[in-house]
């Protein structure tokens, strides 16, 4: 299934909403806009030609303080028709909060946590957004491009 | 001691800092209580900690807290060339390096566009090694998990097997555990004179002893009644939480990533995919996704027989091979985002990959490691069991936490 068949049923099942390909990803890419990844999310696990069943990966992504973005890059995966699709979502540093999708695929549970974790994007109405890999009073987002390590952790110094 | 030696100033504050529990003690009943199990305890396969809820002995809930091996692998990865990421690849499974090392060079390979030029003789060794570690990968996750739950000699007898495995290996690459013997383009070296034979030897030496295993461990009465109809894993939530390899299998779906992506020369080689059936209680059950396991033991000695025959027969040894020959001086992938997906022992193991055209390090390299998902469905099938067969759970999900926590 080409990529143009996908975006003319997402546009089918939600109208008019602004999904543009992207040619340099392997899987075959959507960018996504940040207010519709939920409804989007939801069409393509239910619609019956699609059925992407499978979340296989949530990535998060900074752009650096440059560019001032940061995104969040989804692997699906459609285990009856064997389908790939990947969805990108870019999102100002200054307003970083997505809508969660861990009540489509329950595996976005920890994907996310992890995104979180690593670069503190917010996801809404996530069932249990903590801190995953890192320990609970770990200051700042160790994979932001502009993260600097710190020097202290719980008074006990840090030695590189 | 003088001052400048002091590593740590007790402040009351800090024991306050950190919330380590999910569950707090103000919220139970009076009939429930939070029982710590690990870091520490030695059927959590690693440092993997789970905070327990109890109903006497009654499991309500479990929190995994996982982190406690966190290495920074994406970190380091975004600052390093892609040829030196392949030593940090082997430490995610470590004791399935190769098959780490083999889905990683090959996602590289397919950015540079090179995946379709690598010689037969190069595909064949990797599937052979890849196989070998796969047999090892699964001895342990068999072998600790009749330890679990309290059967001792099968984890004596696939350590000393494994021995085997790992002394071929060795051979081959030079290093026990972590390889770093698959190249992006190649191999660090051919495999030695004479590595078929003694493989040859190998694969006659263990079909006897699988037999063996199946007989002390998988039939035994004991172990079928600790394992069967326990933490059953329906389909359904085994597809939507993400779950691959044999826990997914051993939910019913035939579902392989060596069929379905068809990679490498799988496609050539003739296996099949067990699935669960149900043998021994409900599909999806602790027995089923060990019996996959087990008999994936079998279908990989299958696939080692075949490469075995091509590495003598069509693509045998020769002066002017070289699995260095492909490897390319410089690395350096268009600019573009990139997901790969490979079965590794435990699952599917992705790499995402985000390359921007002017530097030989990627710009992100995330790891979709499976351990890490498939421990993510342990919450929702331990609700309401034993405490005894929760670390029955734990040990058929079988985890690598140097996986987990990356």
């Amino acid at each position: 299934m080409t990529l143009d068949t996908i975006v003319s049923i997402l546009k089918g099942a939600l109208g008019e909403i602004t999904l543009q390909p992207d040619t340099h990803a392997t899987p075959q890419a959507l960018i996504v806009d940040r207010a519709q990844i939920l409804s989007v999310c939801k069409t393509v696990h239910q619609h019956p030609e699609l059925y992407f069943d499978m979340l296989s990966c949530v990535t998060g992504l900074d752009n650096g303080p440059q560019t001032n973005t940061m995104e969040v890059i989804y692997n699906l995966y459609s285990i009856p028709y064997n389908l790939h699709l990947m969805l990108k979502v870019v999102l100002p540093r200054e307003q970083l909060e997505i809508d969660s999708v861990a009540s489509v695929w329950r595996t976005a549970d920890w994907l996310e946590r992890e995104v979180f974790d690593m670069y503190g994007i917010h996801f809404t109405n996530h069932p249990d957004l903590r801190r995953i890999l890192m320990p609970a009073d770990w200051e700042g987002y160790p994979l932001r491009k502009d993260y600097q390590n710190p020097q202290y952790y719980r008074d006990i110094k840090i030695e590189y | 001691m003088t001052p400048t030696t002091v590593q740590y100033k007790y402040k009351e504050g800090n024991l306050s800092r950190s919330v380590p529990n999910k569950l707090r003690p103000e919220n139970l009943r009076s009939e429930e209580m939070i029982v710590n199990l690990g870091p520490q305890h030695p059927s959590t396969h690693g440092v993997l900690r789970l905070e327990v809820l109890l109903d006497g002995e009654i499991v309500q809930e479990v929190v995994p807290h996982i982190g406690y091996l966190h290495r920074c692998f994406e970190k380091h990865a975004e600052n390093l060339p892609f040829n030196q990421i392949i030593p940090f690849v082997d430490r995610l499974d470590y004791v399935a390096s190769m098959n780490n090392e083999h889905a990683y060079a090959m996602g590289v390979e397919r950015m540079l566009g090179i995946a379709d030029q690598i010689p037969k003789r190069v595909e064949y060794i990797r599937v052979l090694v890849a196989e070998l570690n796969r047999i090892a990968s699964h001895f342990i996750a068999i072998g600790t998990y009749g330890m679990d739950i309290g059967a001792f000699t099968p984890f004596f007898w696939v350590m000393r097997d494994r021995e085997h495995i790992l002394r071929l290996l060795e051979w081959a690459s030079g290093a026990r555990l972590l390889y770093n013997y698959i190249w992006i383009g190649g191999l660090f070296y051919d495999l030695p004179v004479g590595f078929e034979d003694r493989c040859r030897e190998f694969v006659q030496y263990i079909k006897p002893k699988l037999q063996e295993l199946d007989n002390v461990l998988l039939q035994n009465k004991i172990f079928v009644d600790r394992t069967a109809n326990v933490g059953v894993l329906p389909l359904d939530l085994a597809i939507n939480a993400g779950v691959t390899g044999p826990v997914l299998r051993g939910s019913g779906l035939r579902y392989d990533l060596r069929r379905v992506d068809g990679y490498s020369v799988y496609p050539e080689l003739e296996f099949d995919i067990p699935v669960g059936e149900g043998k021994m209680g409900k599909v999806g059950d602790c027995w089923d996704r060990t019996s996959v396991r087990y008999q994936e033991l079998h279908e990989s000695l299958r696939i080692i027989e075949q490469c075995l025959a091509q590495l003598t027969g069509d693509h045998k040894r020769s002066r002017d091979f070289d699995p260095q020959a492909l490897v390319p001086k410089k690395i350096r992938p268009k600019a573009q985002d990139f997901y790969v997906r490979a079965e590794i022992p435990k699952g599917e193991l992705g790499f995402f990959f985000r390359t921007d055209g002017r530097n030989d390090v990627p710009v992100r390299c995330k790891c979709r490691s499976c351990s890490f998902v498939n421990l993510s469905v342990l919450p929702e099938i331990s609700k309401g069991v034993l405490i005894a067969d929760l670390i029955a759970i734990i040990g058929s999900i079988d985890v690598v936490m140097g996986e987990v926590d990356r």
